[in-house]
């Protein structure tokens, strides 16, 4: 049942229940500290667990924040973050910082001919061409490819990697605890010091991760174009991954501005989780990350997604089989009823009881997977509920969409059974029960609370709102947001290989 | 080896140590102390045979209330009938979707989920599955329906109709994604296409299976002697040991799994081409046969995989990736596997035209195992990056009680991660040098492109001959009943 998790990145906002005993045994394990300049230290002590620690460093700060024109550009600096620093990488920094100048001034000048409307010389631009090509060369002569990521891996490092999202911008592995300082050292220095080499040739990289996530990929077309229908004035319309004209086009000029703006330690929660010693933990992020230097908090307003007023709908033709997709438009994450999705997500998805698995696939059997949630593409903004069914063969996408609204009609006229309540509310407390057991999920649910609600304890309390979950609850909130009105349809439609696809 | 567990770990502590030094003194991060790493033992799981032959391995967890168990009987797909492919597949849906004798699946979804429990179940190619994961205080009671299926399946034919109609739909997508269909025909091409771990279910194979094949797969395979059982939570080993030996003591002996014979016939080398309209990306796959982890030569191709492919430092992420950014995603190695070869793989996806631009890429890596030999610094590199991250493959209970487990099944040591550490120490640049002639041969490897060709930068025959592979769906039988006959268009 879980293909459409992996095709939709979800930030999964846990709701969970546990006892105030539960809590209370974590707050004598964890330790907060906000830095003088303004980044904040979650530890977390994981007492006679293996000499082991995992780390999560989250930025308040993602796709969301790419400046028109410059999608893809957070997405591309999280590349670069492994690009190494100012010593890590080099072999002789003062020339190489000379020459990543030159390289920008070439590319600069090159993209200025090249973006020319009226007047532009293919002569000139053939040679402003060259001459950024050249000066890429020249910059390379003093970088020492992967440096920084081949010091993390030689030293044990586990489960090395990062990723973007509209939210946030996240990057993580685990170390064996000897490593603790050498870890401080280099995870601070990646947003001190960071050097953006290589720049244009990772963007072909990023350009290739594109292509295989998004061009390549029928489902992946379908949720760029259904998001790009859903959301007509916030950002989260706009892919993170990046339009193929923007990675053709930003410069590392511009992820150097990003950088600057948006990794001040004021947006960064750094979480770290293992068999490690608080106070001395807290002391050796204190020495390195308290060095990044503070600035001001820019400016993030972005435009409110107006009320939708008509549905909308996308169909793909394609060579591949038939998807349905529909999403409603809810409010934030720190909207009062946040926790009345999470128990409709559940509802309608989690196992063999759930409505849409024994509407569409157990009993109608004209699907193979269904399943609804939220928090797509983000919370931190308003955002979407969606509904998700892989029609069966024979079976068409509108016919697995009428058996959804009927599913959302019971919702809305009768009230959940006490025991699909019950269910919910049990379940809540055994996924937080589940997401204690390693410290890798822990660093980042610590992290991800601390970043959205200022208080890692949110993990433990956003349970107590799931027990206050009402059958009432339930219906109102369906029968307000799931109209169609507020719809927005994306579907695959099967046609004949030849006449299907995309480019 | 991607997890693992341990036995006897005293000299752990000490090896990291001796590991580190080595980097230029003047480089900042290698000044910064790295501490001897505290002793750890892991805890091993108790094990226990019972007279029947069940073997028992019990694991206690105490930090969190939670418990959760697998059982792995012997039997997998790869012994399944030709005519009957999927089979397995089928069974493993209808053993838990079709009930016990006394209830159906409905009413154990029901009972488990208000709960928040699971038992589930599955196949793979040597072996099937049943698992449970539940908070500690319903443990007897998910237990009972745990047992109960282990013993007493009644796989409901509805259940079966609806398990094939997935079966269906998962064939009929098949072809949707190139990764998929990549990663399909690479294990066809590394083995043959009629080898039992490359075959896959048809339309045909999948109805040709009824339910007195279900019933027949449990009365062939499920005893007590070819089942492994793994428990890890918040439990008192001794009580749970009482009420595994009453759960399962009373159950005869069947006759002993025996593995089937397969012979693995790699396809001839040179170019497999799949044609795919709708991408502006092909996935290349050069493709051999690997080798089993019992082969001496094991460790050297550990090393060997670290430097070649393994990680930011690895030559091919450093040549294809980031110095020539043909690609996001590169890699693969010479596979292993326990018991049968695993796959030789070098891989990546690049955009249409530099599909054949990014296959020469690749062979040039090759070459240069030749020209530039990897040195004794790759060598130190690989190790360091192996040993130093050593702990992983045991850093949690559960990780220690399924690498016992495997063990177990495939008749390995149980100290096997002690000796594959000490196997990897070993390793010297003579011993990779030794084993890349034996294993990487750029002329013996078939090199399959899905992509789409009229974008390439050249055309495919241009490296030579090229076999087109027709992935097109086979048709539904005939008389395939109203159980639902696919018509969507195959592409």
């Amino acid at each position: 049942m879980s293909r459409i998790l992996k095709a939709i990145p979800l930030v999964l906002v846990l709701a969970a229940l546990c006892s105030a005993q539960d809590l209370s045994s974590f707050e004598k394990r964890v330790t907060v500290k906000k830095l003088p300049n303004g980044l904040t230290a979650v530890v977390c002590q994981r007492p006679d667990t293996a000499p082991v620690f995992s780390f999560f460093t989250n930025v308040d700060a993602g796709s969301v924040q790419d400046p028109m024109g410059k999608t893809g550009l957070a997405h591309m600096f999280e590349h670069m973050a492994f690009k190494g620093t100012d010593t890590i990488g080099t072999k002789n920094y003062a020339a190489e910082k000379v020459a990543l100048q030159k390289v920008e001034d070439a590319y600069a000048a090159y993209i200025h001919e090249r973006d020319k409307r009226v007047g532009r010389d293919d002569q000139k631009l053939k040679e402003l061409q060259t001459a950024w090509q050249n000066a890429v060369k020249e910059a390379q002569q003093y970088v020492i490819p992967n440096q920084f990521g081949e010091i993390i891996e030689r030293n044990g490092g586990e489960g090395m990697n990062a990723f973007t999202a509209n939210d946030q911008t996240a990057y993580f592995y685990s170390f064996p605890v000897n490593r603790l300082e050498l870890w401080a050292y280099l995870e601070s220095a990646r947003y001190s010091h960071p050097v953006f080499r290589e720049f244009y040739k990772e963007r072909n990289v990023v350009i290739e991760e594109r292509r295989m996530r998004t061009d390549s990929n029928p489902i992946g077309r379908l949720l760029e174009q259904f998001v790009e229908e859903a959301f007509a004035a916030h950002p989260y319309h706009r892919p993170g991954i990046g339009y193929i004209s923007d990675l053709n086009s930003f410069s590392a000029t511009d992820a150097q501005h990003f950088f600057d703006t948006y990794y001040i330690p004021s947006n960064m929660v750094v979480a770290v989780v293992g068999d490690i010693d608080p106070a001395q933990t807290m002391a050796v992020i204190e020495k390195y990350f308290g060095a990044i230097p503070s600035r001001d908090k820019p400016d993030e307003r972005t435009t409110t997604e107006p009320p939708q007023n008509s549905e909308r709908r996308v169909i793909l033709s394609e060579a591949s089989q038939p998807v349905y997709l529909e999403g409603y438009h809810r409010p934030d994450y720190r909207d009062k009823d946040d926790a009345v999705y999470d128990a409709l997500g559940d509802l309608l998805s989690e196992g063999r009881t759930s409505r849409l698995y024994r509407a569409l696939v157990r009993d109608k059997k004209i699907a193979s997977e269904a399943e609804g949630g939220t928090g797509y593409p983000g919370v931190k903004y308003p955002h979407i509920f969606y509904f998700f069914a892989l029609p069966m063969p024979g079976h068409k996408p509108e016919e697995v969409g009428d058996a959804i609204h009927a599913e959302i009609d019971r919702l809305k006229k009768e009230d959940i059974s006490d025991e699909e309540l019950k269910m919910v509310k049990t379940r809540a407390k055994a996924n937080l029960i589940r997401s204690l057991d390693s410290n890798e999920g822990l660093a980042q649910n610590l992290a991800v609370y601390q970043t959205l609600y200022g208080d890692w304890r949110e993990l433990f309390r956003s349970v107590d709102r799931i027990d206050a979950v009402t059958k009432a609850d339930i219906r109102r909130v369906a029968s307000q947001v799931f109209v169609p009105t507020n719809r927005t349809v994306g579907v695959i439609e099967n046609v004949p290989a030849a006449s299907g696809g995309a480019q | 080896m991607t997890t693992s567990a341990i036995t006897k770990l005293s000299c752990f502590a000490a090896l990291i140590v001796a590991l580190t030094p080595g980097l230029a003194a003047q480089e900042p991060w290698t000044k910064i102390p790295v501490p001897q790493l505290p002793a750890f033992h892991p805890q091993e799981p108790k094990r226990i045979a019972l007279p029947n032959g069940m073997i028992i391995f019990l694991q206690e967890d105490h930090e969190l209330p939670t418990i959760d168990g697998t059982a792995r009987i012997r039997g997998g797909a790869r012994s399944e009938p030709t005519a009957k492919v999927g089979l397995t597949g089928l069974y493993s849906e209808v053993w838990r979707t079709g009930g016990t004798k006394a209830e159906t699946g409905d009413q154990l979804d029901d009972f488990l989920e208000i709960r928040a429990a699971k038992v589930e179940t599955g196949a793979n190619d040597d072996s099937t599955t049943i698992s449970l994961s539940c908070l500690k205080d319903n443990f007897n009671d998910v237990f009972k329906i745990f047992s109960e299926l282990l013993r007493s399946p009644e796989f409901r034919e509805e259940k079966l109709d609806l398990a094939k109609r997935e079966a269906f739909d998962t064939i009929s997508r098949r072809n949707d994604d190139i990764s998929q269909i990549a990663h399909r025909e690479a294990i066809k091409l590394a083995y043959g296409a009629n080898n039992p771990y490359a075959r896959t279910p048809e339309y045909a194979t999948i109805s040709a299976v009824t339910r007195q094949d279900l019933v027949d797969w449990r009365r062939n395979y499920v005893h007590p002697n070819d089942i492994i059982v793994g428990i890890v939570g918040d439990f008192d080993s001794a009580q749970m040991e009482s009420t595994l030996r009453k759960a399962f003591g009373d159950w005869q002996k069947g006759p002993a799994a025996k593995a089937p014979e397969i012979r693995f016939e790699p396809a001839k080398p040179g170019y497999y081409l799949i044609k795919k309209k709708d991408v502006n990306q092909s996935n290349v796959r050069l493709i051999g046969l690997g080798t089993t982890r019992n082969n001496p030569d094991y460790y050297p191709i550990e090393v060997f995989n670290e430097v070649f492919t393994g990680g930011f430092a690895s030559r091919l992420v450093q040549s294809l990736r980031t110095a020539q950014g043909l690609a996001y995603s590169v890699g693969g190695g010479i596979g292993t596997r326990f018991d049968h070869p695993g796959i030789e793989q070098f891989a990546l996806g690049t955009k249409s035209n530099t599909t054949v631009e990014s296959i020469q890429g690749l062979y040039a890596q090759i070459d240069e195992l030749k020209s530039k030999p990897i040195t004794d610094a790759e060598i130190t590199r690989a190790k360091d990056s192996i040993l130093n991250a050593f702990v992983f493959n045991f850093d949690t209970p559960d990780k220690v009680l399924r690498e016992r487990m495997a063990y177990e099944f495939y008749g390995y040591p149980p100290d096997f991660l002690e000796r594959y550490r000490v196997g990897i120490e070993k390793v010297t640049t003579a011993d990779v040098a030794r084993i890349i002639p034996k294993y990487v041969h750029k002329d013996q490897l078939a090199v399959l492109v899905v992509g789409n060709p009229a974008d390439f930068d050249k055309p495919l025959s241009s490296l030579g001959s090229v076999k087109d592979i027709d992935i097109t769906i086979p048709p539904p039988p005939a008389q395939m009943g109203e159980a639902a006959a696919p018509t969507g268009k195959q592409p």
